[in-house]
Order: structure tokens, then sequence, then C-alpha cells
């Protein structure tokens, strides 16, 4: 459904970005793995259409991503970024259902239906006793949780998510993702992941690409992509592997 | 509560006049002096306070006001050129007031915008440069007015209502109804555009336009209001932030409010103004700046 081809993006003269391609699937989780700097934010916001490309082309559904308006690209894709921050008394559901503005008109107001996938959004993302705190009295983490209830609330098929978990708790850590796996499984959401957390990209992505200085260094299965040289290659550390116990995937130790 | 503070400001003043079976002159005070200057003040009141409220969502500063933006000198810069250069031509001085506030607007944005985006501090202190560049301006300029003109002129300067006129009351009335509808239209992307521009934009909003549209109709309200009544200040600052107070920060909500709320504040400030020391009277400015200013240096330190 979404489909990278060779893209490159610049900013000035320094190309940060260069020739990336990759395919989203229906129903599939792709993590971007990468040092800091590597371009995985910079990736993030060329596909959400937000950065000028200066070489290839991003296609969604089987058209050029450039030529779709504003409003249709946010009704499929949305973005869980990493800073959101507002000096206004917003209440978290005025937040969530802000969400919902690419499904009204500029005069309208919500429709019941609105309020009604705000409330479930805020409902999977366990917030249900939050509705009506304000934003700027919420801790990191929680806020985290409001704007993936936000993306969510959004009813984008395709969720374009940058570190969501690095402001989180162990037992959200694990929610947030589940509940992405689970949307991507039930009703064929798909969803592109940045984590620095190589070890949640093992157990939920089904595909793992690793960016190195703007280009991927390796993309494909995590028992492909998680190996000793590629994460040296890419993190500069030297790491462990071995199984899950559990689940039997790929397991990264850090050696220090 | 409008029409309470209406009623009563008509009511008020030097000439204190009956609710009911007004003489002659009473008649004539009343439709002719008094009538004109309500409305216009609440013209103004309702321009300055939906500017405001629409420059903070849009800029994500609650202390973003068209006097201090500097956009008020700028509509009163282009007042005063069209009083000094073309003063058979009274249309043109809220054409070139729109004109200069729109000028200010986008001088001030682009000043305070860096690559890093924008913070509270660097955008009031691109505010106070351009009203400062802009004063100066202003002043070297009076230097052409011969004596009498000068002293009405600072008056107007400083915000004031007594010169209002019909044709004044209309225009401004046109103005801040255009104006208000198309923030209305923008409230919803306002609200999105409050929490930040790149997110606004990941979530469907043409950031461009609204930015385009915000910047044009409150250059329009406040070089109206500027060009009828001078830089009144303030009230873009307390008016929308007593109305978040009570409704929150939805902006379809806080931009009609705004607009009643600016209303009652400047026609009861201008009620003051006329009546504090009658029958001398004092720019509504004046009053306006006494009670925003104390606000100003709360929000700023609570910020």
């Amino acid at each position: 459904m979404l489909e990278i081809k060779d893209i490159s993006v610049s900013y000035g003269e320094r190309e940060v970005l260069s020739d990336v391609s990759l395919t989203l699937r229906e129903g599939g989780i792709i993590a971007l793995l990468g040092a800091n700097g590597a371009g995985k934010t910079t990736l993030i916001r060329a596909l959400n259409g937000t950065l000028p490309l200066s070489k290839g082309e991003i296609v969604l559904d089987g058209r050029q991503i450039a030529g779709i308006s504003r409003r249709e690209i946010s009704r499929n894709i949305a973005v869980v970024a990493q800073e959101n921050e507002t000096r206004f008394p917003v209440t978290v559901l005025e937040f969530v259902l802000s969400g919902r503005f690419v499904h009204g008109n500029a005069f309208g107001w919500e429709s019941i239906a609105d309020v009604e996938f705000a409330r479930n959004a805020l409902n999977d993302c366990d917030l249900d006793e939050f509705e009506s705190r304000l934003m700027n009295h919420l801790s990191g983490g929680e806020r985290q949780r409001v704007v993936l209830a936000r993306a969510i609330a959004t009813n984008a098929r395709i969720l374009l998510l940058d570190e969501p978990t690095a402001n989180l708790d162990l037992a959200h850590q694990a929610l947030m993702f589940r509940l992405v796996r689970e949307r991507c499984r039930s009703s064929n959401y798909s969803a592109i992941v940045i984590t620095h957390d190589l070890n949640l990209a093992s157990e939920f992505a089904d595909d793992i690409i690793m960016l190195r200085e703007g280009r991927i260094a390796a993309a494909g299965k995590a028992e492909e992509v998680l190996t000793v040289g590629n994460i040296r290659e890419c993190f500069a550390v030297d790491v462990l592997l071995d199984t899950h116990p559990a689940s039997g995937n790929v397991r990264v130790t850090s050696v220090f | 509560m409008l029409v309470i503070v209406l009623m009563a400001s008509a009511m008020l003043g030097a000439e204190r006049l009956p609710l009911f079976d007004l003489n002659e002159q009473q008649r004539s005070i009343l439709f002719d002096i008094r009538l004109p200057r309500i409305l216009l003040g609440a013209c103004v009141g309702a321009s300055l306070a939906v500017a405001g409220a629409g420059l903070q969502s849009l800029l994500r500063n609650p202390l973003a006001e068209p006097y201090l933006l500097g956009v008020s000198n700028g509509a009163a810069l282009g007042t005063m050129l069209a009083f000094v250069f073309f003063q058979s031509l009274e249309i043109t001085r809220p054409l070139l007031a729109f004109a200069g506030a729109g000028l200010a607007t986008i001088a001030v944005y682009r000043m305070a915008k860096s690559r890093a985006g924008m913070n509270v501090e660097r955008l009031v202190l691109s505010g106070v440069i351009v009203t400062t560049f802009l004063s100066s301006v202003i002043v070297m300029l009076t230097t052409l007015l011969d004596a009498a003109k000068l002293r009405s002129f600072t008056f107007w300067l400083l915000g004031d209502l007594s010169q209002a006129t019909r044709n004044g009351v209309y225009l401004s009335a046109g103005a801040v109804i255009v104006g208000t509808v198309i923030l209305m239209s923008q409230a919803r992307a306002l609200n999105l555009m409050m929490v930040g521009e790149r997110d606004a934009f990941d979530f469907g909003v043409e950031v461009g336009r609204v930015r385009m549209l915000v910047f044009g109709a409150s250059s329009l309200v406040v070089g109206a209001a500027v060009a009828a009544s001078g830089s009144v200040g303030y009230v873009g600052l307390i008016v929308p932030h007593l109305v978040r107070l009570t409704v929150g920060s939805d902006n379809r909500l806080v931009v009609p409010f705004s607009a009643i709320a600016g209303a009652v504040f400047v026609v009861f400030a201008d009620t003051i103004a006329r009546t504090a020391i009658a029958p001398r009277e004092l720019p509504v400015g004046a009053v306006t700046a006494l009670i925003g200013a104390p606000l100003f240096i709360y929000l700023l330190r609570k910020n």
C-alpha cells in the first residue's frame, strides 16, 4: 500500500537520506533502527509528505504522494511525533478529537461518531480516566499515550511512529506495541515504528530496516538483520545474541 | 451583557442622559455623538480581541497581541501616511492601515522565525523592535503636522474614540464581521496549529493557507480599528486570555466570545475614559493599557 522507490532527501547541500527503498504491506509492521542522526526521523517525515524529495518517488495505493492533497494524505497516514507541547490549556479529549480534523468540514463541529472514535482510542490506550485532564498537566509518558490515541482516532490505515515508547514505563511500552500489532493484524492497518529498543523490534516487527548515515545498511527479518556484524556497523557496539526463551525470537544483549 | 454595557454607557457621560423622554439636545448628544462612539468602541474592541485570539493560536503564543506585535503601529503608520499625503481622500486611511498592519505582521513573523522554530522571547522581542521602529517613523511624520492637528493626533495615537463618525462605524463593523467569519472558518485548524505547525500539517491542516488567512483577517480588522481609533493597546491580550479561562481553548468558542467580550471591554474602558475626569477625557488606550500592562507582566512571569 505504501511504496518507497529510491528516495533521497537533502538539507541544502547535505544529503541526509540516499537511495532508500522499502515497501509497507497491508497488516505489516516495519521497525526502523539506526544510531542518532542515521536519518530515521527524516525518512518518516518524507513518507508523510512533509519533506520534499530530491530524488525518487513515494506511492500510496498506486498514486504518487506528491499529487495527493494534504487532507487526503492525512486521512491515510497518521504520525506519532516526538514533540507535542502547547502553552494553551487543551484537554485530552479535545486533543484526541483534533485527530478527526481531516474527516470534518472547516466550520463544522465534531460529530457523535468523531467523539466515539476519540473515546475508543482513549480506551485502547488505557486513558479512560484522562478525558478531561489538561495536556500540560500530564507526565511525559501520559502525553505520549495521548498522542498515540490521537493517531489511532484518525482511523488512518498507516501509522508512522517516531519513538513511541521513549518515555513509557515497561507496562505501557508493551501495551503500546501490542496495541499497534493487534490493529495491524486484525484490521489490515500497517505501521512503521522508529525505536532504539532492538528487542522490542525483534518481538513486534515483521521486517526490520537498519539505517546508517542515510542509507539502508540492512533490511529483512529480525534474524537476518540483527546480526553482530550489522549492529557493530550501525551502532558501534558489541552485542551478544541468543534466543528469547519465551518467544523464540532473536534477543540482543549489549556487552559493556 | 453586551446590551447592558452598551445601554449603561449610552446614559453615562459628561452629560448624564435619562433612559426615556429625551429632549432635542439630549437626542443629539445620544445619536450624533455618543452612539457612534459606543458602536465604534464595540467594533474596535471586537476587532482587536479576535485578532489577538487568532494570532495567539497561530503563533502558539499567549502573549501575541496586535499592539505588542507592532501590527497596530503598522496600521497607525499607514493611516498617518494617508493623512499626511492624501488628506482629501479619506478612504485611503483604512486601506493604507490595512497594508501597514499586514506588512508589520509579516515583518515580525519573519524576524521571529528561525530554523529552530519560534519561541516566546524571540516573538515578543521582534514585536518590540518593529513597534519602536514604526513609532520613531510616526514621530518623525508628526513634525509635518501643525500644532492644532498635533494634539488630536497624539490623542489618536494613544487610542481615542472621540473622533467617531458614522462612516467609521460602518467600515469597522464591516471589517469586523468579515474578519471574524474568516477566523471562525479557520478555528478548528487553529486548534491544531496551537499545538504546533508541523503537527498540524501532519494531521491535515494546510498550514500556509491558514496562516495567510489568519494574518489577512487580523490585518483587516486591526487596520480598520486603528484607522478609526488609533492604537488601543492590550485588548487583544486581556480579552482572549479571560475568555480562555472561561470557555477553554477551543477556538470555535474563543473567537466569537472574544468578539463579544472585546466589545464589552472597550466600551466599558471608554466609559471610564469619558467619565473619570469629566468634562475632560482620557484616551481609551490609556485606560486599557493601565489594566493590560500588569496582566502582561503576570502572564510573562507565569510562562
